[in-house]
This record gives structure tokens, sequence and C-alpha cells, in this order.
């Protein structure tokens, strides 16, 4: 394995000796049999690193969004997929800074000790999917409760997990000024609400991810599970948005070593007309350019967590993180199969359940094009396209 | 009751080693360095026997570069309560190690000193028994388990024909073998209240010590290649080779 040593060594030392004991046979059955890594998000949550941004007065341990990330990197690096588990550290910081003392106080310990799960979040529908503020999803206040209904589309993690954040328009999108206004967030009980009125149908995909479409129908959840101030939900689910980028951005970092580490001792063992094919530029080449590429994007990674571990805006940089990361993470996984020859395509070899998994960053959480066109209008000031 | 775990930073066991083009040694430049794994277990053996309610303390202590407080740190969240760190920057060899484990364990006065039984970069397997003949104190060595008592442990030893158990009177030493225990890796809590633990500096020159070392290195050299080896046939020509080229039938 590559090794260069930085402050978070003791994080990544920890997080590797974790995932150890997890072996490629280990996310090979789990991804064959499409079930969910319940043992390794356990030995996870057990060792404290599902808690890490939670405040250490609440039982977690008052890490930042760097630390978070550093986490997520070494669980893929390792050949896991934080996709089952990174729902946790995006929402985390939406309900510690905008949750009240009452939500935080009696939410954060449970999470902290692993009695509950906050790895969902239900932004996207069938009919809105980057273009956020025309969701169609309604919230109605009636008396103490709010009332749901409506659709969602690629949430996941609902199946193993305790609680969502459900984004919802609270205000008609005719009665408010800007479109951005008059949406709320949720904390819901998703094992509630199944019983009362949502509806999850899990969609079967190209990698083993648990993700689902939802249906509410006259669900009602009671008006304290409101996060921060009706009508502002918008700006508390850029919070999870935005970690998001960054913790992706993370993990095809960690994707993009895998492949990397994998290629590179393949390459120099796999003899070909009595030598390594590794000794040929052809090989060499985009094994560096790809390598070259993750570290650059791991820097990128860290500006954009730093900033938002500032509490400073930094939407700009996570997309830009992950645009970069998930490239990058492609040419190496791409460099990794192709030399690998017919075994890439082996499943034994792993190299192709993790070419599906990190494929999947170009296109979610945000497709590449719209981090394209969010940068050209808003960073360069070019007229908008769509 | 406090015990003593001396750690030693070495080249990680999953390194592949490589000899300096000069033959000084080996290149440890840009290498990852961990903790000797005999010495995790070592650590992991004293946080054992503190959470079943027979030690108080654990004191860990490395001699070795400022890097080695990584090691310590190390220990320390697994499960360990303080560290001390004695620096030195060159090769200190077991002997001197000893002597400077001796000053600790004046100082200190733990009645039980683990360590590992060697360490994976040199493999002298000295230190634990020189410590032993320096303090005047029981030994233990090649532990596969370890019975706290009463003023007493005993010991498990692994030797060539079996098992074989030793009871010692205390103060004592114990080196872990690899059979001891599976050591814990660190938890996130655990590695955030480590970095609050207190880890002492020393030098060398606080126990009276002189580290330069007595052995000179002549030469390292990689080992041969293994040479690739032959297709047979059938059992007759398995036979015929074993007898009339390799000689051992």
């Amino acid at each position: 394995m590559l090794h260069s040593s930085d402050k978070y060594q003791d994080i990544r030392d920890a997080v590797r000796a974790l995932c150890a004991e997890f072996p490629d046979e280990y996310h090979r059955r789990v991804d064959e049999e499409r079930a969910y890594p319940e043992e390794f998000v356990d030995a996870l949550t057990k060792a404290g690193w599902m808690a890490a941004l939670i405040p250490e007065e609440y039982g977690g341990s008052g890490l930042g969004l760097t630390e978070a990330s550093v986490i997520m990197e070494e669980i893929n690096r390792a050949g896991g997929n934080s996709g089952a588990c990174h729902g946790q550290m995006y929402n985390m910081n939406t309900l510690v800074r905008h949750g009240s003392k009452e939500q935080r106080d009696f939410y954060l310990p449970k999470i902290a000790a692993g009695e509950l799960r906050l790895q969902s979040m239900g932004v996207t529908e069938p009919t809105t999917g980057t273009d956020t503020t025309k969701i169609k999803t309604t919230a109605v206040r009636k008396g103490d409760r709010y009332v749901i209904n409506g659709q969602k589309v690629w949430i996941s993690r609902v199946q193993h997990s305790d609680l969502m954040i459900l984004l919802a328009r609270t205000t008609p999108l005719a009665e408010v000024k800007k479109k951005s206004e008059g949406l709320s967030i949720f904390l819901v009980d998703i094992k509630q609400a199944v019983k009362s009125g949502m509806t999850v149908k899990p969609i079967r995909n190209m990698v083993n991810h648990e993700t689902n479409e939802l249906f509410f129908d006259d669900l009602e959840i009671p008006v304290e599970n409101l996060i921060g101030e009706e009508g502002m939900g918008f700006k508390y689910i850029l919070t999870g948005l935005n970690a998001e980028r960054a913790l992706i951005a993370a993990e095809c970092i960690g994707d993009g070593y895998w492949f990397t580490d994998r290629v590179t001792a393949y390459v120099k063992e796999r003899n070909v007309f009595g030598r390594p094919i590794g000794q040929n530029q052809g090989v060499q080449f985009p094994i560096a350019e790809g390598f070259i590429e993750i570290e650059a994007a791991s820097l990128m990674r860290y500006e954009a967590c730093r900033l938002y571990d500032a509490g400073e805006p930094c939407g700009a940089q996570a997309n830009m993180a992950k645009y970069l990361a998930a490239k990058a993470s492609w040419e190496a996984a791409n460099a990794c199969l192709q030399f690998h020859g017919g075994f890439g395509f082996a499943a034994e070899y792993d190299v192709e359940r993790k070419f599906r998994e990190t494929r999947l960053y170009q296109v979610a959480p945000i497709s590449t094009n719209l981090i394209l066109s969010h940068v050209a209008e808003h960073i360069l000031g070019l007229p908008r396209s769509f | 009751m406090k015990v003593l775990v001396p750690v030693k930073r070495v080249i990680d066991y999953n390194v592949k080693v490589r000899v300096k083009s000069d033959g000084s040694g080996v290149d440890l430049a840009n290498v990852k360095m961990s903790m000797n794994p005999f010495d995790e277990i070592s650590v992991e053996e004293a946080i054992r026997l503190k959470e079943a309610g027979k030690v108080d303390e654990i004191v860990v202590v490395s001699v070795g570069p400022q890097q080695a407080q990584e090691t310590i740190r190390t220990a320390l969240a697994m499960g360990a309560d303080r560290g001390i760190l004695v620096k030195v920057d060159d090769t200190v060899e077991p002997l001197a190690v000893a002597k400077i484990l001796k000053g600790i364990v004046d100082e200190e006065k733990p009645e039980l000193v683990i360590l590992g039984k060697q360490a994976i970069d040199d493999d002298c397997n000295q230190t634990g028994q020189m410590l032993a003949a320096l303090l005047g104190w029981s030994q233990g060595t090649f532990a596969s388990k370890l019975d706290l008592g009463e003023g007493t442990v005993e010991v498990m030893r692994e030797i060539d024909g079996g098992l074989q158990t030793v009871k010692l009177t205390m103060p004592a030493i114990v080196t872990a073998d690899l059979r001891l225990n599976e050591p814990r890796y660190a938890s996130l809590p655990n590695i955030m209240k480590a970095k609050k633990k207190p880890i002492d500096e020393k030098a060398a020159s606080d126990y009276g010590v002189d580290t330069a070392p007595r052995l000179t290195v002549v030469a390292t050299n990689e080992p041969p290649a293994r040479q690739a080896g032959v297709k047979v046939a059938d059992v007759a020509e398995l036979v015929s080779k074993l007898k009339n080229e390799a000689g051992v039938l």
C-alpha cells in the first residue's frame, strides 16, 4: 500500500485495523447476496466511528467533517463501501447545527450510543431531481401535527435506519417571495411512519445499495419534529447536502487509492512476454495519471471540509471536490479494470464490484453536468443555461 | 498494582523490507512504522488485567526517536494510562534498553513488566531476559497464558516440547508470545481520550545509560531469491528426485 503520513494517521490506523476484520470476501458476499453489511456497520458504530460528528457532551467525539471524510475514505480504501453508512455522517450536522435543544438532548445521545440510526435524508422526488425548490411533497400543519403527502425517490438506507430527515413544502410555491422559501425539514421516525402512511418501495439497482421510493399518504408527524424554523428548510438541508458532497469526494478518493493499490500490485506481478506488464509505459501512465488526479482531488476535499468546519460557505468547493474525486476514481477504476484484463471481470478480484460502486458517484448525489453548470453560472457568472 | 509495558516502534509487519544499497541496514525512509506486534499483545494483556480489576495503572514506555510518541499514543488509545518516551535517535541495543528500563522500574516501582518476546525488526529476543537479570527478578518468557494471583503469577510458556507452566514470585518479568491474546483496535472515543493522556519525555542520560552501540553491523543482505520448482510426472519420479537429487531419502 502507498504510504504517506498525515495528521489523521491515528484515525486512519484505527479505521484500517477495524476494516481489516472485514476482508474482501465479506464485502463480496454482501454484494452477492444484495445484503446490508450489518456486522460491519455495527462494528463501526460500537467503535464510535458513526458518532464522530456528535459533540462530546452528547457522547460523541465532536470531530469535524474533515475527520469524518478521513473515516469514509479509509472505509472505501479498505475495500468497503461507505454508501451503507455515510448518511449518518452527512445528516448529523443538520441536527447538530439546526436542531432544537430538546431534539439534540433527546436524539444525539441515543444515536451516539448506537441505539438509533440517522441514515436517511428524503429530498429527491421523481419529477424534481436537482430542481429542489419545486418539490411537490407537502406538509400541512393541523393542530399539533403536520400532515405529509407526496412522493420521494432514491431515498437510501430507509430499511436500515430509524430516523430520516425529510424535506417538504410548508408554504405553496405561489405564495413565497423566493422559491427557496417555504420549505421545511422534519425528523421522521421511520418505524412509526411505515405504520401510519409512509410506504417504502425498494429499487433494485446496479450496485448493492439500499435505495427506495417513498410514498406519503396523510402521514402525520408531531410538530416538535420540525427542525429549526418553518419555511427555512432549504437553508438547513444545504448543511446536509454540502457535507454529503465532501464525504462522497472522500469516498471516491478512498476508492481511487484502492484501485491504484490493486492495479499497481497486479501489474508488477503479471508477466506477459517474459516481463511484468507494469514495465510498459502504456500501462504505467494511466495508473500514474489516475493517482495524480486522486491526490489533487484530495486537496480540494480538504479545502471543502475546512470551510465547512469553519462554518463558511462551501457549496462550490464541496461540489468541485466531488467532481474531481468522482472523475479521478473513475480514471483509476478504468485503468485497474483494463490492466487486470479478463480477471477484472471476475467477481473474486473485487475490481468489478468497486468499479460499479465508484461509477455511481458521477451520477449521484448530483451529476457531473450539474456541477459544471453550477460553476459556470454561479462562479464564472455565465448566463443560466436552464 | 502497576504494570509497565515497554513498546517499540518498528517497521510495519505488512511492509516489504528493502536493504539499503550500501548494505548498512534496511531502508526506513517513507516506510510505515507501527508498534511491534508482540508489544501490542503485551499492552492488550495489561489492559485485560486492568479490566479484570487486578491492575490499577498501566505505564507504557518507549525508547526511540520522537516519533515513538505515536507508538505510545497507540497504546494509550488501546487503554494504557500514561506514557514515558525516552528519546534516543540512533539504534539502541537490547542491553542499553534493558538498562534504561531498569532505571524506569526503579522509579516507577511496577510489580509486573510485560514485554513482547522480541521485536520484529532485529528479532533479538533479549531485552526481557536482560531486564530480569539486571533487576534480579523472576522471568516467564514466551507466555501464551498469564494468570495473576496474590503475589505470584503463573505463566504458561510455549516451549519446543509443548507447554510449560511456571509460577513466578512477584515482582516479575513476562514476555508475550503470539498466542497470549488478540489485541483490540482502538475505538474513536479512546483515541480522543488518548490525546489528553500524559507522556513524559526523558533522555537516556536521565538513567545514566550510555546508548552507544557495542556491536557493529558487518553486512545486511536480502534473502536469496527463491529458486523455481520443477513439475514431476508421477510419484516414481518424485521419489527418484528426492533420493538422487535432493538427497533427503
